[in-house]
């Protein structure tokens, strides 16, 4: 932790879209000026009161923000330690935190005149937060997921469908997200002229790993207040859970300048860093190019992305958006793990503790938390981001359990 | 004034001759690792100039689905950046004159390292990289490695790059400009022939570097087509989908062999 002391965390990105030496823009020239034109549209829109009145007003009347810090005391009970507080995204309109970038970029797409919209899903999560916003706003709708994800994730492909959207499964590589993504890259450089790419996490070419922080960044600035509100100053230590990130930085972001808040996020450890089979990037990874940016990847000794694995499709991406790569080298950032085993138990424990069903991918950040909590003092507070509800992974686990649902 | 390269020279034989340049593009490795070093020799037979030697990715974003199976098939004999250079230098025991330029994307040339990539590039025989996501604002450090060790560094244009954007990117581009004909990916079937004179009209009016134009281009016909209004034709699905489908690496090379024959007849026109 050097010099962070002298660090603006809100500088950055840098003009050319850089987190230290992660980020940037590697993607194919033919995109590069539909980026230029979000960019500068997005310069133009961010600071413009209407612009915010517009996104304040969807986040309320229609996501339902600002969601509660909610004090666990059961949970607390259970770890022996700091009392955990839960930010709960879950209680979102769509059930997770990724509604708020959505709703954010659907404004601007909306700004840009486009008439269609795509995205990528790996639990589809963010297809459904998409779809919704598309039929909003009377917008066409195509959602790529890939095969095998369409196949784990049914609930959330119907919804997708009810929503009017195009569930378009990807059959090329490994099938799962990582694909996914690049096959909605090669649908927005096939039809850019009239088509808007809202990407689902704070990963891709610049600016979206800026904006997608941006839109997520009201989780935080909500819980810096309520934790002045709820217990009168502010947290000890920040858990989340990280796939590419953007639960996680979202809360993260309007704490960084505190440097008495300590952060940590949670990677999947699969089922176990030593087997190799987890989604840990930032633990086991090195730093590489994927999906427009500089970050840290899960990749062989040729620089081929390799395939990860992790009992939460949400988390089951072999990259990782490029501030927390760049937040782990400057020390701003702990990054650990939680393996599937540890995720499914406290799935089960916070639903016994608190009758809150979470989404494996949070149950994560969940099972860290339970074990920095007992090594903390019973005064200090902890929050969690709480980033999805675990309706959709009942089948997940009833299936790990052999029931069938 | 910088050293001579192979791309340079057969640009300048091509434009003595009032030819038009034929770019083939295959995915080394595809049909086998033995059957690359065959195959490059038999597109040089066929008719073409230059070839560019596709290195597979794990997440080829710019491909469509025809060459996208091409880098699945040639990962499957886990053709690394390391053994296409062997396969080039392998090239250069009988073919000292056809440029190779290695097409690839930018995750491999990390992890080998800029520096030590382009030393293996000129050890090998490659006379120049196109690199697909390494945009122009990203290229300086390979750009320079590459320039340093007489290499060229070819750069995408495209519909959408707008006029300032062109004359930045000239600037660092050497060899030769790949007009990328269409929004979309590769193998795409929306060519639009006038689109092309009018863009690489706009284009010449920034560099002498001849322009090339790929995305899209099928046969003869639509190579003969594009290239009218620059210095030459890119070539890769037709031949990648052919290669994809033959039976072994003799039937690769016969209709590889027919179809680079037929378009650069079309282009001697």
């Amino acid at each position: 932790m050097s010099d962070q002391g002298a660090i603006d965390f809100s500088a950055f990105p840098d003009a050319s879209g850089h987190f230290g030496p992660y980020g940037g823009r590697f993607v194919s020239e033919t995109l590069i000026n539909a980026l230029d034109e979000l960019q500068a549209m997005y310069a133009r829109l961010k600071d413009d009161p209407e612009f915010i009145a517009a996104f304040d007003y969807d986040l309320a009347h229609y996501v339902g923000r600002p969601s509660p810090l909610y004090l666990a005391e059961r949970l607390t009970e259970a770890a022996g330690g700091a009392r955990i507080w839960l930010k709960r995204e879950d209680l979102n309109h769509t059930g997770a935190h990724k509604v708020n970038n959505t709703v954010g970029q659907a404004l601007l797409a909306k700004h840009s005149g486009k008439t269609r919209v795509i995205a990528e899903t790996g639990a589809g999560q963010h297809g459904v937060a998409t779809a919704t916003v598309a039929a909003r706003l009377g917008l066409k709708c195509a959602v790529y997921m890939g095969a095998e994800d369409v196949k784990r994730q049914s609930p959330n492909v119907y919804r997708m469908k009810l929503l009017g959207a195009e569930v378009i499964p990807v059959e090329s590589g490994s099938k799962t997200l990582k694909d996914a993504m690049n096959e909605a890259m090669r649908d927005w450089v096939t039809n850019v002229d009239d088509t808007f790419y809202i990407i689902g996490t704070v990963a891709g070419p610049h600016p979206y790993p800026q904006l997608v922080r941006d839109f997520n960044s009201v989780i935080g600035r909500e819980a810096r207040r309520q934790s002045l509100e709820e217990f009168g100053q502010l947290p000890d230590a920040l858990v989340a859970c990280v796939g590419g990130g953007s639960n996680a930085i979202g809360l993260f972001h309007p704490f960084l300048n505190d440097t008495g808040v300590k952060m940590y996020g949670v990677e999947a450890g699969g089922e176990g860093l030593a087997t190799g089979k987890h989604a840990a990037p930032l633990n086991e990874g090195v730093p590489g190019v994927l999906h427009g940016n500089r970050t840290y990847l899960m990749e062989d000794e040729d620089g081929q992305i390799i395939e990860t694995h992790s009992v939460s499709a949400g988390l089951d991406y072999p990259g990782v958006g490029p501030e927390h790569a760049w937040l782990k080298d400057i020390g701003r950032v702990e990054y650990v793990t939680a393996d599937d085993k540890e995720a499914l138990d406290a799935f089960r424990q916070l639903t016994r503790t608190e009758g809150i069903l979470p989404a494996l991918e949070s149950s994560h950040a969940v099972a860290y938390a339970l074990k920095l909590a007992a090594t903390m003092k019973p005064e200090q507070n902890i929050v969690v981001n709480l980033s999805g509800r675990g309706d959709k992974d009942i089948f997940t686990v009833a299936a790990i359990d052999g029931i069938e649902v | 004034m910088t050293q001579e390269n192979r791309i340079d020279r057969r640009f300048a034989k091509l434009r003595a001759e009032g030819r038009k340049a034929l770019v083939t593009y295959i995915v080394a490795g595809d049909g086998g690792l033995e059957n690359t070093v065959p195959l490059m020799h038999q597109l040089v037979a066929s008719g073409s100039d230059l070839i560019e030697l596709g290195v597979p990715f794990s997440d080829p974003m710019a491909e469509g689905p025809v060459i996208q199976k091409g880098h699945e098939r040639a990962l499957e004999h886990k053709t690394s950046l390391r053994k296409c250079m062997e396969l080039v230098k392998e090239f250069r025991q009988q073919d000292q004159d056809t440029p190779v330029i290695l097409m690839g994307y930018a995750n491999p040339i990390e992890k080998m390292g800029p520096e030590a990539f382009a030393d293996a590039a000129k050890a090998a025989g490659v006379d120049g990289a196109l690199t697909v996501d390494l945009s122009a604002e990203e290229a300086g450090p390979l750009n320079k490695l590459l320039g340093e060790r007489n290499l060229r560094n070819i750069f995408l244009l495209t519909p959408t790059t707008r006029d300032e954007r062109i004359e930045s990117i000239v600037q660092l581009a050497s060899g030769f400009v790949y007009y990328v004909s269409l929004k979309g990916v590769t193998g795409a079937g929306h060519l639009d022939p006038e689109s092309v004179r009018d863009n690489l009209a706009r284009i010449r009016r920034f560099t002498d570097l001849p322009l090339c134009v790929g995305f899209g281009i099928k046969d003869g016909a639509s190579a003969r087509s594009v290239s009218e209004h620059g210095d030459g034709a890119v070539v890769g699905s037709v031949l990648v989908s052919a290669i994809g489908e033959a039976a072994d690496g003799a039937a690769a090379k016969d209709r590889v062999a027919a179809l680079v024959g037929e378009i650069r007849a079309a282009l001697d026109q």
